[in-house]
């Protein structure tokens, strides 16, 4: 097994706050990594470097052999991560299908439909894979309707379902069952195995310890902007340190989660 | 030339510092409001049209007449925020909120027309045409005067904001709405407030402005708004010390190119200035960059 | 507000939008039939109407539905407000202006320099677009008037421009009573091609990476949209269009002054238009100038004395922003949408059959299902089209 995403020493600060402070984490191809800490440990943060919505004060990122510290969010797309985030972000006024075709960017380049910038948006390669991944998802029924009238739960599924479009080799969810009922998580946690299946790798950050626990192969505990621990969920369960990271910020609740 | 030269630094330091007591209303009003008030620079011309009717007609000098023109313009600060800008709702309040505060300066500017013709109209006083010597060439006292007055009302809105109760929830209120509302401020309140704040400011402004330069009659409005929103974007949006250093760094600019070049091209200068300094720092001097992520 | 008070159920949304097909064609067919009626009676206008002061009112109001056309393919598809389009619309007046007295151009020859205008404009808003593009909202508006200020002081200060005594176009030689006509058509062209290349960007991949845009620029950059790339061409095709009209604006008054050119009320009028009509949608801001624009002239003749006819205008301003916050057109369609929903509850009083949330299928299933099965909406974007 080799590393399919790497941070290395990847420090980050605001404004004196140290949000990442040589945090390296490995998550290996075709695995669902977790990514769990207290609050302000950094988790959202390190999604951010990665992901190229914030730049890394030192440190370095890779994906597979190929660096992509500082790579705009566009260039980390199209090199194959795709992202989720805490709080939902679909654009509201397009339709469900629109959101899916403004996320075929990547796919539909190398068709050559290039040649014509005037021709109608997502072909029908492009709205049959659209259609499959809602099937997918759940929500192919409101495939025309505007996304602001999606429920919160639908978005989340929305959201894993555009991220998909560009067949990314990994996903990054940031907590994908925050906020949704238990039966939507369980959904979730089955997509996410089956997806798994196939041959796409996960890091997931979550709140929710069984979530986790029970669907993740690898995971890694952030403090203080630094990985602390990582292993199978049986030996985090039990490691001291975990107790730690939780325990320890007790008394300095400082939520200095930027993102 | 030497001469001309602090001429022109001392007059955009002490006039500058109108600007910035200008500036400073503006940008708190987007700081707490979230919006540009394009009627600024039309107010500033309603502020300096009330006191010239005060001293010409009722013979008030024109210090006295800010304890009548401030409180007036407060109130008209006040009732436009709660006619056209409090009921503003939605996705473009933003772009709605320009257009609103725009037709504000619109009307006004008719009626001001329709009142005072297009005729420049100078402030005069004992003190708008004497002074001391200093550097060579004649101050008058008004600039010393507005420099003080704009010095001693920025330290107070400085001081209002920082030490007093009224100050924390305006604060409170420019961070972040909803926390504030959890906290128990009405926000609707301070927003109102804070709007009078931003206008009345204008009215001290105004009588400097119409004291101070060249005369103004309706049409200034943009020519000051469009200074103002210069300075206020590049000190940085809602930062109150990025105004005033931009204000007094932008008019001493004027001044100096207009010396060192020409009056044609000081305001091309002045409007470069901020283009270049965006160019290199989207936020302004003093403003603080946008957070991209959630 | 609680995004989830919004959420209709699964049945509602699917069923809003699945019109059945018969009645989606015959609302096509109406559609297209009342754009043709309104290009018919477009052509023939000047034709029928010969009077010269409406048809002067006539081809200044094509210039604004152009004009506000093509402001509304930049700043109403990606929700960056510029307030500085009269720069290429002054541009287009000046190139064209300068071109004609140097190549010295006789008669209707010189319209054939408007896209030469349009491009000087469009190569303009490329270095203005790449500092500009790089801020948002408020900076964005305020950068983009303080270019407007920068070139109508050039216009003033430079040599070539003439100064504030600006440039004259010669006057032409065909017949007074219809001298108003090429203007308008060729007005009308620029205005019709405007429009169509707004539909076919709205429809385009192009366009929906705009519209991401507007709705949340961070993400559509982190699903792979070259945004910086994407609203720099929206902005310079918008400013080439705008330089066009400015062009015709040029030839058409005779005489292009620094304040008149570039003039500060062409943009908040364009706005004002747009926002008027529905700003973001394609047929709103065309709605708002065909309304406004010869309103404002009729305010012009009526009130004579020109503060009263500003003070009138903006009160209109006013009445618009709080009594009609979203535009004739979203409201308007609103109203047919619930109007609809309506009448379709009194025909099926029933539950509304939920449908079954989609069963876990195994990936193979899911990967060669057909796709159209029981979800006939699927493919059209009921947002689409002309609205």
């Amino acid at each position: 097994m080799t590393a399919l995403l790497r941070t290395d020493a990847v420090s980050k600060s605001f404004g004196g706050v140290q949000a990442l402070d040589g945090a390296t984490i490995e998550v290996e191809e075709g695995s669902i990594a977790g990514l769990i800490g207290p609050n302000g440990s950094g988790k959202t943060t390190l999604f951010n470097v990665i992901t190229g919505y914030e730049t890394v004060d030192g440190g370095d990122v890779y994906l597979g052999d190929q660096r992509i510290t500082n790579a705009a969010p566009d260039k980390v797309f199209s090199a194959g991560i795709g992202r989720t985030f805490q709080l939902t972000r679909v654009f509201s006024r397009l339709t469900v299908m629109e959101n899916m075709i403004v996320a075929a960017q990547h796919a539909e380049r190398g068709q050559g439909r290039l040649r014509n910038p005037l021709a109608r948006a997502g072909g029908p390669a492009t709205r049959r894979r659209a259609t499959e991944l809602l099937e997918f998802t759940g929500i192919v029924g409101h495939a025309g309707a505007l996304a602001e009238t999606l429920s919160y739960g639908q978005r989340k599924l929305l959201e894993l379902s555009y991220v998909l479009m560009a067949e990314p080799a990994i996903v990054l969810l940031d907590e994908p069952a925050g906020g949704v009922n238990l039966t939507l998580i369980s959904t979730i946690a089955d997509r996410i195995r089956e997806l798994n299946q196939r041959g796409t790798t996960f890091l997931i950050v979550e709140h929710n310890m069984d979530f986790v626990m029970g669907l993740c192969d690898q995971v890694t505990v952030l403090d203080y902007g630094t990985a602390v621990v990582s292993g199978p969920p049986d030996v985090i369960r039990t490691d001291p340190r975990v107790l730690d990271a939780y325990l320890g910020t007790a008394e300095d609740d400082d939520d200095i989660a930027v993102g | 030339m030497g001469r001309q030269l602090s001429e022109a630094i001392v007059d955009g330091i002490l006039g500058g510092s109108v600007y910035a007591l200008m500036a400073v209303g503006l940008t708190l009003i987007f700081g707490v409001l979230d919006i540009i008030n394009i009627a600024q620079g039309i107010l500033v011309v309603l502020g300096g049209y009330l006191s010239y009717v005060l001293s010409v007609h009722l013979h008030l000098d024109l210090f006295v007449g800010l304890l009548v023109t401030v409180p007036a313009m407060f109130i008209v600060g006040v009732a436009i925020q709660w006619a056209f800008i409090r009921p503003l709702r939605g996705r473009e309040r933003t772009s709605m909120s320009l257009l609103a505060t725009y037709a504000v300066a619109i009307i006004i500017e008719g009626i001001l027309y329709i009142i005072f013709g297009s005729n420049y109209v100078n402030l005069s006083a004992s003190y708008t045409t004497t002074g001391p010597k200093i550097f060579g060439f004649y101050l008058n006292y008004i600039y010393i005067y507005g420099f003080l007055m704009a010095l001693v009302l920025v330290v107070g809105i400085y001081y209002t904001l920082y030490r007093t109760q009224f100050g924390r929830t305006i604060r409170a209120t420019m961070q972040d709405h909803t926390a504030a509302r959890i906290v128990g401020i009405n926000v609707n309140r301070v927003q109102a407030l804070t709007f009078g704040i931003g206008v009345a400011v204008t009215a001290a402004g105004g009588m400097v402005f119409g004291a101070t330069g060249g005369g103004f009659n309706p049409n200034t409005g943009y020519d000051l708004i469009s200074r103002l929103l210069a300075i206020v974007i590049l000190g940085g949006l809602g930062s109150i010390a990025g105004a005033m250093v931009a204000a007094i760094f932008m008019i001493t600019l004027e001044g100096v190119v207009t010396v060192l070049w020409s009056p044609s091209w000081s305001v091309v200068v002045f409007y470069g200035a901020l283009v270049v300094v965006l160019a290199f720092r989207p936020q302004g001097l003093l403003g603080r960059k946008a957070a991209r992520a959630q | 507000m609680s995004q989830g008070t919004v959420n209709a159920g699964p049945a509602q949304a699917g069923g809003t939008v699945q019109a059945p097909a018969g009645r989606d064609r015959r609302a096509t067919a109406i559609r297209l039939g009342l754009l043709g009626v309104l290009l018919f009676i477009a052509v023939i206008f000047p034709l029928v109407i010969t009077n010269a002061l409406y048809t002067q009112f006539a081809v200044d109001t094509m210039i604004y539905v152009g004009a506000v056309a093509a402001w509304n393919l930049f700043s109403g598809y990606t929700g960056y407000i510029a307030l500085g389009h009269a720069v290429f619309f002054g541009t287009g007046a000046y190139t064209v202006g300068l071109l004609t007295k140097q190549w010295k151009l006789p008669g209707g020859d010189i319209f054939a320099l408007l896209p030469l205008g349009g491009l000087v404009a469009a190569l303009v808003a490329v270095p203005l677009g790449l500092i500009a593009l790089r801020v948002r909202r408020h900076t964005f508006v305020v950068i983009t008037i303080a270019f407007f200020f920068i070139f109508q002081l050039m216009a003033f200060n430079l040599s070539f421009t003439g100064g504030n005594q600006g440039l004259s176009s010669p006057f032409f030689l065909w017949s007074a009573s219809d001298y108003n006509n090429p203007f308008y058509y060729v007005g009308l062209i620029i205005a019709v091609g405007t429009i169509t290349l707004s539909w076919l960007i709205r429809n385009s991949r192009f366009g929906l990476q705009l519209l991401a845009i507007r709705d949340d620029e961070d993400r559509a950059q982190g699903l792979g949209v070259r945004t910086m790339k994407v609203k720099l061409i929206a902005y310079a095709i918008s400013g080439g269009i705008s330089g066009m009209i400015g062009g015709l604006w040029w030839f058409f008054i005779g005489q292009a002054l620094p304040e008149t050119a570039f003039n500060p009320l062409f943009d908040l009028t364009v706005a004002l238009m747009a926002f008027l009509g529905g700003f973001g949608t394609l047929a709103g801001p065309v709605l708002g100038a065909l309304i406004l624009e010869p309103l404002q002239q009729w305010i012009g003749i009526t009130f004579t004395n020109g503060y009263v006819s500003d003070i009138v205008l903006g009160v209109l301003f006013l009445a618009v922003i709080l009594f009609l916050p979203r535009g004739i057109v979203p409201t308007g369609a609103e109203f047919v949408t619930k109007w609809r929903v309506a009448q379709a509850r009194r025909r099926e009083p029933g539950p509304g059959g939920s449908a079954p949330p989609a069963p876990p299928g195994s990936p193979a299933a899911s990967r060669t299902s057909t796709p159209a099965a029981g979800t006939p909406s699927t493919g059209t974007p009921s947002t689409g089209g002309v609205r």
